[in-house]
C-alpha cells in the first residue's frame, strides 16, 4: 500500500487586516496631456470619467511603489513584517518576466524568506490574490499573507496613444490577510474568457492596446452578474453591500456595473468607488487603493460590507464580498 | 415583429435614456455620431439595450455600419426574431 501523506489545515476564517497604497507624486492633467496629444479635458471626462492621474518617474519602478504600499498596509494591521510570512503581488507591467516582483518586495520590505511569487490576472489581479491568499491561510500553508497589487503602467503605453494614455496610470494598492474568529472574506467568483483574449493585448510586445466597443460591451454585461455570484457565495443578498468598489477601469462601466446591480436589488444608497476620477486606472492596484482611499475620506467604515469585482485582460474576472477592517 | 414606428419610439426611449437625447429629436434621417453627439461607447449601450428590448444582435462589427437612426430601425426590423 503506498504510504498516506499528511496535509494541513489551517484557521477556519480569514479577514483583511489593514489595507495600504501608495501612489506616484506626479499628477497628470487632462490639459497636460492635451499638450502632447490630440485630446482635451471635456473630451477625457466624457469618455472615461477621469480628471487626473499620477505617473511615476522614470527611476520610480513597479516594486518600489509595490513596497511602500505594502509598508503602508502593515502599518494599518499594526503588524511588523514578520507577522507576515508570505508576498503576493499581482501585477501585469513588470519590465520583464524574469524576476519576478514579489520576492525583491518582500526582501525589501523585511519579510524574510517569505513565500513570494507574483500573479497575473491583469485588472482582476487584487480579487484573484485575495481570493488566493485567503485560501492559502485557510489551508495552513502561510500564516497571514501581504497582498499587493502593484503597476507602472505608463511603461506599457504609447504616451501619444489617446485612446489609452488618457485611461492608464501607475500607483499600488495593499492588504494584509490574516486568520479571524468568523468569516469577513467571502468566497471567491472568479472565471476567464480566453476566447475574448484578443481585445486586450500588448501590441508588438511593447504597448498596450484594446479593442473598446468589445470590452466596453463585455464589462458592462457580464461583469454584475459575477459580482452577484461572489454576493450569492458569501451567504449575503445585494441588498446587504454596503460599498461597490469595481475596477476603476472607465467611470461609465463603474457606473453601468452599479446601476445593473442596482436594478437587481443593491440598495439606491449604495456607496460605489470613483476613484479612479484622480487615480486613473491602475490595473490590479485600482480597488486596493480604492478601498484605501475611502477609507480614508470616511466613505468607507469598519464593518462595511464591500463587494469588490476586478476584470481585465485575458479576459479574466474575479470578485468577492469583504468586511471592511 | 414589431413595425418600424414601433421599432423607432422603442429606440428613442433607450436614446433618451442613454444619451440624453429628446425622443423627439431621435429620428430616421439623424446620425448618431454627426446630428446626435452620441459617441462610440453609447452605441454599445443603445446596442445592448436594444438587443435585450427587440430580441435581436447587433455584434460591434454591424454596430460601426449602423450611421443613422434609420439605419438601425432597419436592422432590428430586418433580424429582430
Amino acid at each position: 500500500m503506498s504510504k498516506v501523506l499528511r496535509q494541513k489545515q489551517g484557521p477556519a476564517a480569514t479577514r483583511v487586516l489593514g489595507v495600504g497604497s501608495y501612489q506616484p507624486d506626479r499628477v497628470v492633467t487632462n490639459d497636460d496631456l492635451s499638450k502632447i496629444m490630440d485630446t482635451d479635458d471635456q473630451w477625457i471626462r466624457e469618455r472615461v470619467g477621469i480628471v487626473e492621474r499620477r505617473f511615476a518617474e522614470k527611476d520610480e519602478l513597479l516594486v518600489d511603489m509595490a513596497v511602500k504600499a505594502g509598508n503602508a498596509a502593515l502599518a494599518d494591521a499594526g503588524l511588523e513584517p514578520a507577522d507576515v510570512d508570505t508576498v503576493l503581488v499581482p501585477n501585469c507591467t513588470m519590465p520583464a518576466p524574469i524576476p519576478n516582483a514579489a520576492g525583491q518586495v518582500a526582501d525589501r520590505i523585511g519579510v524574510k524568506a517569505a513565500g513570494a511569487f507574483d500573479l497575473n490576472a491583469a485588472c482582476a489581479g487584487f480579487c484573484y490574490g485575495l481570493g488566493v491568499a485567503s485560501d492559502l491561510i485557510r489551508a495552513g500553508s502561510a500564516g497571514r499573507v501581504l497582498v499587493i497589487g502593484a503597476e507602472k503602467l505608463t511603461d506599457v503605453v504609447d504616451p501619444v496613444d489617446r485612446a489609452n494614455a488618457i485611461i492608464f496610470a501607475d500607483g499600488a494598492g495593499a492588504a494584509v490577510v490574516g486568520p479571524s474568529d468568523e468569516p469577513r472574506i467571502g468566497p471567491v467568483a472568479w472565471g476567464s474568457a480566453g476566447d475574448l483574449v484578443d481585445t486586450i493585448y500588448m501590441r508588438d510586445h511593447k504597448y498596450i492596446y484594446q479593442e473598446g466597443q468589445a470590452v466596453f460591451r463585455w464589462a458592462t454585461t457580464q461583469i454584475a452578474p459575477v459580482a452577484m455570484r461572489a454576493v450569492e457565495a458569501a451567504g449575503l443578498e445585494l441588498s446587504d453591500i454596503d460599498v461597490l468598489i469595481p475596477h476603476q477601469a472607465n467611470l461609465r462601466i463603474v457606473d453601468a456595473i452599479a446601476k445593473r446591480l442596482k436594478a437587481k436589488g443593491a440598495r439606491e444608497d449604495l456607496v460605489v468607488a470613483d476613484d479612479i476620477v484622480h487615480s486613473g486606472n491602475t490595473s490590479s492596484a485600482s480597488i486596493p487603493m480604492a478601498l484605501d482611499h475611502m477609507r480614508k475620506a470616511g466613505a468607507v467604515a469598519t464593518d462595511d460590507v464591500v463587494l469588490m469585482v476586478g476584470f481585465g485582460a485575458g479576459l479574466s474576472y474575479a470578485g468577492q464580498v469583504v468586511i471592511c477592517p | 415583429m414589431a413595425d418600424k414606428q414601433e421599432i423607432l419610439s422603442g429606440l428613442a426611449e433607450i436614446v433618451e435614456e442613454v444619451a440624453g437625447v429628446a425622443q423627439d429629436d431621435v429620428s430616421s434621417e439623424k446620425s448618431f455620431v454627426d446630428d446626435l453627439d452620441i459617441d462610440s461607447l453609447s452605441m454599445v449601450e443603445i446596442a445592448v439595450q436594444a438587443e435585450d428590448k427587440f430580441g435581436v444582435k447587433i455584434p460591434d462589427d454591424e454596430l460601426a455600419n449602423l450611421k443613422t437612426v434609420g439605419d438601425a430601425v432597419d436592422y432590428v426590423a430586418n433580424n429582430a426574431k
